[in-house]
């Protein structure tokens, strides 16, 4: 109910929306919680386990019951707590976890199950028969316990990602955290102040007190003021900070559109990236339910969750509240409701020196034992030295003390320390590097205290970083003791709840110690206490202190479980900002992307890389069809396939060879200039790393073609080389794989296309196999190498990227000419495979020179990289596995990569492992399948027969084992 | 987590790749041995530890950097090439 | 005889304006990589001035101006964007065509530092990147150099194979803080 005159929301504008299909009016400014509460909604969800009815309990972002499902649809957001969404014109709400509705939920017969639902009751219960639990059991425990479900529908709506710097990050906007940012705001540092309600000022919004003559809020908006006048403050209310990492990172999660009506490209959330050279934790502190039976009815509430609803919104969430408290402050509330005209029955506190009031009746040494109220609290149960009484009442205010939220200060592994006096665990300073706590966080409860510690580490961070500041004056305001007497739980018979989000009580606590899981930790798992959305925030203290108390210890000994990040709950839809669709990672097209598209060639990802497939031509139904014809047209007349993808690397200095000689196995400090050397490079633990062919362009003057695969790896690996091994040698390295379009152009009529496109034509006496040079190309200068990754007399031809849409079209149309086309990634596939040509299938970081059959190619003249090593007997054993052909015997039949391979007579075992098949595909050339292995001792086994098994595919086939090189062993068409 | 490129300034972990121990290459007669332990044994220290950094999608630097991998403090960083990591040649 | 036209690496995609900011493809004469060999930075940059009128610039620097500026781009090395390079720079360093290497794009606008600060991890507010000042980072996952060429103007470089996914990473940043800025009425 709205308190005309009381709040800070007077004069704002109406605002329609709807709570499970009932339209309701708030104001703007509201709260969902609030708005509800004014509309006299107390039921809001049902509990997680037992479908108990929930209401509200806090009014802030900790709250564990008040869970709702907002939009619909696609657009459906779940577990979104009512306590923190803003209310908008069109806001659609909905109560979850509930069937058919939150006033009638039909598995609210958990609730009376309950002595069966206990602490580890599915460890114990749902143990057998086995088979039961995925089948049977896990379905019906996933729909009976659970909190709001996804939408299943892709999600249209877009968040984003973003990385902020400042000198200062202060968290939180009460009294430490305002005076922190104008400390260090006005001493020009570069601030931000971030603070996860929709509205700065924290408790001070809440409260009625007075700073400097001023009411708190009037206070706020004067600093709030002259921050924003302030160009080196930067405030992000709706943000929260949602961890803290090393060197001063921090992530922070902000609402955008999520309180506003849908805009186009207006992001739900953005995921920030705060880098803060110095920090400042003002994030005040959480106040703790009381546990005793019955405590979770709607209509029970914190203290201080009833005072923010009454100052700050002007709502009186009873009409007739009582009051349970075990220090001084929350008396305020049952001050504040009298003052605003509410009737406040009864101040119940435990402690026997409360003080007392003439506005309310108080009954001291007392505590609530019991309530009644099924949908909404109806009467407590009082039980004094008098005995117990019950009083009627329709709202109760509990407050256990207040817990300081300094889950920041743990996330790098710290540990808070327990501070008997205020009954808290308070922060342990330095645990976060540049990080202090200030105010309510670090256990400091008065206005005047946080006001003074805000301006004191905010002073503090900028002497570190040596900005001059002018301590500010700390204003005048409240500065009483914090008077507290520790109550935890209330004995007495029912159940009396700690963790209200995954329903744990207090008995379920004691149960779990009762089985000896004695440590937080396991209690923690054991009854899933704190391990809901809310991780507890409100139940953790109060759990370790019922587990120290029945395990005889004290809470220091007890200890705390590890907060970890995130603060508050963060979609991955905001974690995973701008990376859905097309934009998951970068895409790198190729110039021929276009022209390939207009063939309707499929693309494959290769690394980022999108490469065409295949080019299907009229007729053709499947890719096999495409693929042989282009390996055919290759073999006879001529094909066209872009190979721009392979990295190429610029090197150049008088230590150009030298570098060579030592990154790769052979020898390039003797390759004549225009001339292109196969070249095999090894990792430093002696297996292969790469190959590729390298052209000596001058003498101080190469260029490296490393495989697609590969090519960032190899760029870092000669940088690594040079940079760390041999800083000393001249010589620089420069990427030019986006510089150069180049295409393979491949087959019997190669030459004859080629000549028909350069200014002048080769011939081939000044062109043999392995020569390359500068020519021109229709006008362009371009660089043309002879090498053959198909075994055909081929060339690639490589040409400024500006030029390589054009020059594909010019090749593609003259190849056709010729009988010719343009061949994919499946051909060139099948190509190299008839030659017994490698890739990083055969590459894959287990295989040596010796296995490729390469060893040869190891100089003797020379250190290299990996050279030692790759010299251990292991590598160099003969049982080893290496890389043979295959071919089927009889009737032709598919192989496939990853089979494995068997003696015939052998069972298929893994102990009877004899290798794996890297690559496989039908071979048009000689018209059956062909496939390249791995085989024990392989090359000593030419003439076999071995048994070819794949269990994925149902292929089992025997095979001969044959040469690598199936076709044209002699490399006679490749030189011609 | 954010190191300090000598070009570049503090920068993101994400713009690194990490390598591992920044260790001497033995020389290319060395024991066996001697290679053995260079390519696959590591001391494990709780402590201080310098590694090998290469500042991949920034300048392309390797960084020889010195951080206590218990605490995650980043104590120095210098360009690799000095670091004379090289060995005997 | 037929001629290969040329195609920029962002045809096609641009220009592109959302809100008050502008994207649009940058179009260098010439880029060239300057890699300075063992001792002769002091003699590049005397002939690097002397050819054409620009120093060496320094790390994290650009020295120059739009049509003949050069562009600190990485570990000793450095981009010439405009002249086509003097041959006898090629005495005191590797000079490598990188012309049509990469895309350059120009983000113009009041809120360009907040587009790029969705995308980028490094501070590139004016207080701490002023103008003529330019990093080597990444842009969503790419590899990039941005640099300052103007109050509210940054020219942004990718991979040429990259320049679909810059433009429409660019895209969304832009029509993000077009649409929060929108809210602010």
């Amino acid at each position: 109910m709205r308190i005309s005159g009381k709040g800070l929301l007077q004069g704002a504008r109406p605002v329609t929306f709807s709570f499970n299909g009932r339209h309701l009016v708030g104001l703007e400014g509201d709260t969902l919680a609030s708005a509800l509460l004014a509309n006299g909604v107390h039921l809001v969800a049902r509990s997680f386990k037992y479908h108990r009815p929930r209401g509200i309990l806090t009014a802030g972002s900790e709250e564990p019951n008040a869970l709702v499902t907002i939009g619909s649809g696609a657009q459906s957001d779940p577990n979104i707590r009512a306590t923190s969404q803003e209310i908008f014109a069109g806001l659609e709400a909905r109560s979850q976890n509930c069937w058919p509705s939150v006033e009638h939920d039909l598995q609210a017969i958990n609730d009376l199950a309950a002595p069966f639902l206990g602490a580890g009751f599915y460890y114990k219960t749902f143990m057998w028969p086995a088979a039961f639990w995925e089948k049977l059991y896990e379905p019906v425990i996933r729909k009976a316990a659970g909190l709001g479900a996804l939408s299943g529908l892709a999600d249209p709506d877009a968040c984003e990602k973003a990385y902020a710097f400042c000198d200062l990050l202060v968290i939180g906007s009460g009294p430490a955290g305002l005076m922190a940012a104008l400390t260090a705001g006005r001493a020009g540092a570069d601030v931000i102040l971030a603070e996860k309600d929709a509205r700065m000022g924290g408790r001070l919004l809440a409260e009625v007190e007075q700073i400097d003559g001023l009411s708190g809020v009037d206070w706020v908006a004067q600093v709030l003021a002259e921050l924003a006048s302030l160009d080196n403050v930067r405030l992000m209310p709706r943000t929260a900070i949602t961890g803290a990492y090393d060197q001063g990172t921090y992530g922070a999660l902000e609402r955008v559109g999520h309180h506003q009506p849908r805009r186009d490209g207006l992001p739900r959330e953005c995921f920030w990236r705060i880098v803060a050279r110095r920090a400042v934790l003002a994030a005040g502190a959480i106040e703790r339910p009381i546990a005793f039976a019955n405590n979770d009815r709607p209509g029970i509430m914190t203290a201080s969750a009833v005072r923010s609803y009454l100052n700050r919104w002007g709502v009186a969430p009873g009409q007739r509240v009582t009051v349970f408290a075990n220090n001084d402050q929350a008396h305020h509330t049952a001050r504040d409701l009298v003052e605003a005209g509410v009737h406040v029955a009864l101040l119940v506190d435990s402690r026997h020196d409360a003080p007392d009031s003439d506005l309310y009746p108080v009954i001291k040494g007392a505590q609530i034992c019991d309530t009644s109220g099924r949908k909404r609290i109806d009467s407590i149960t009082v039980r004094s030295v008098k005995g117990e009484q019950r009083i009627q009442t329709d709202c109760l205010a509990m407050s256990g003390g207040w817990n300081p939220t300094l889950h920041l200060t743990c996330h790098l592994n710290g540990r808070p320390q327990w501070n008997r006096d205020i009954a808290s665990f308070v922060p342990t300073p330095g645990t976060v590097p540049g990080l202090a706590c200030a105010g309510a966080c670090n256990g400091t409860f008065s206005t005047k205290g946080a006001l003074r510690e805000g301006a004191e580490a905010a002073a503090q961070a900028l002497a570190d970083l040596g900005v001059q500041s002018a301590r500010p004056d700390v204003p005048e305001a409240e500065d009483d003791p914090y008077n507290i007497t520790a109550l935890w739980a209330v004995p007495g018979k029912g159940r009396a709840w700690l963790d209200f989000q995954n329903d744990v009580t207090v008995k379920d606590v004691k149960q779990a110690a009762a089985e000896n899981f004695r440590s937080v930790e396991h209690m923690k798992r054991y009854t899933t206490q704190g391990m809901a959305t809310d991780q507890g925030k409100s139940s953790n203290v109060a759990a370790l202190a019922v587990l120290a108390d029945a395990t005889g210890r004290g809470i220091p000994e007890t200890g705390t479980t590890t907060f970890r990040p995130p603060f508050v709950p963060v979609s991955i839809a905001a974690m995973g900002a701008g990376a859905a669709g097309q934009a998951f990672r970068p895409q790198r097209l190729l110039t021929s992307h276009l022209a390939s598209k207009e063939q309707n060639a499929p693309m494959i990802e290769v690394g980022l890389w999108y490469r065409a497939s295949y080019f299907p031509t009229k007729g053709e139904s499947n890719w096999r069809q495409s693929c042989d014809r282009e390996v055919e047209l290759v073999r006879s007349s001529v094909g066209i396939c872009d190979v721009s993808t392979l990295g190429k690397i610029d090197i150049q200095g008088v230590d150009a060879a030298k570098l060579l000689d030592f990154v790769y196995a052979n020898t390039f400090s003797t390759l004549k200039v225009g001339r292109v050397r196969y070249g095999l490079m090894l990792r430093e633990d002696g297996f292969v790393m790469d190959d590729g062919t390298t052209a000596r362009l001058g003498d101080t003057h190469y260029v490296m073609t490393t495989t697609t695969a590969a090519a960032g790896q190899v760029m870092a690996h000669l940088e690594f080389v040079h940079q760390v091994l041999r800083p000393e040698w001249d010589v620089q390295i420069t990427s030019v794989t986006e510089q150069w379009a180049q295409f393979a152009i491949a087959g019997p009529k190669s030459r004859e296309l080629l000549n028909d496109l350069l200014d002048e034509p080769i011939i081939e006496a000044n062109w043999p196999f392995m020569a390359c040079g500068a020519v021109d190309v229709l006008g362009v200068a371009a660089r043309l190498f002879r090498i053959s990754f198909s075994g055909e007399t081929a060339y690639e031809l490589a040409v400024p990227a500006r030029y390589g849409d054009a020059l594909f079209r010019a090749l593609l149309q003259r190849a056709r000419a010729l009988g010719g086309g343009a061949y994919g990634m499946e051909a060139l596939n099948v190509l190299r495979i008839e030659k017994g040509f490698l890739t990083h299938a055969e590459l894959n970081g287990t295989v040596t020179a010796f296995d490729l059959g390469m060893q040869a190619m190891v100089s003797k003249k020379k250190d290299c990289i990996g050279k030692a090593m790759s010299a251990r007997p292991g590598l160099m054993d003969e049982d080893r596995q290496r890389l043979v052909g295959l071919k089927p015997i009889g009737a032709v039949q598919q192989l496939s990569n990853g089979a494995h391979l068997f003696k015939p007579g052998d069972p298929v075992e893994r102990v009877y492992d004899q290798g794996y098949v890297t690559s496989a595909g039908f071979s048009p050339t000689l018209g059956h399948s062909i496939a390249l292995a791995f085989l024990k001792n392989g090359a000593d086994r030419i003439g076999e027969e071995i048994r070819l098994v794949d269990h994925m595919r149902g292929i089992d086939a025997l095979c001969e084992v044959v040469s690598p090189v199936f076709f044209d062993p002699e490399g006679g068409r490749a030189r011609g | 987590m954010r190191i300090n490129c000598p070009n570049c300034g503090e920068r993101d972990r994400r713009e690194f790749y990490v390598k591992g121990a920044a260790l001497a290459r033995p020389a290319a007669a060395a024991a066996l041995e001697a290679w053995h332990d260079h390519v696959n044994l590591r001391d494990n220290p709780a402590g201080e530890l310098h590694e090998l950094w290469y500042h991949e999608m920034g300048c392309g630097a390797w960084i020889d950097v010195c951080r206590n991998v218990v605490s995650h403090a980043v104590l120095s960083t210098a360009l690799a090439s000095a670091a004379d990591l090289g060995g005997a040649r | 005889m037929a001629e290969l036209i040329a195609l920029t690496p962002c045809d096609g995609l641009l220009p592109l304006t959302i809100g008050r900011l502008s994207l649009t493809e940058d179009l260098p004469a010439a880029m060239t990589s300057i890699a300075p060999y063992a001792g002769q930075d002091m003699a590049l940059s005397t002939a690097l001035q002397a050819a054409h009128g620009i120093g060496f610039p320094a790390i994290n620097r650009s020295t120059g101006k739009a049509g003949s500026r050069a562009i600190w781009f990485g570990q000793g090395m450095a981009l010439l964007q405009g002249p086509v390079a003097a041959p006898v720079l090629a005495e005191f360093a590797a000079l490598t065509d990188q012309g049509d290497a990469w895309a350059v794009v120009r983000l113009e606008g009041r809120d360009a530092e907040d587009v790029l600060a969705r995308l980028v991890p490094v501070d590139l507010r004016r207080q701490s990147f002023e103008l003529g000042h330019t990093v080597r980072t990444e842009l969503a996952h790419m590899m990039a150099s941005i640099t300052r060429i103007g109050p509210d103007m940054f020219q942004v470089l990718v991979f040429r194979s990259m320049a679909r996914s810059l433009v429409h990473d660019l895209k969304v940043a832009m029509a993000a803080v077009t649409a929060r800025r929108a809210g602010l009425g």
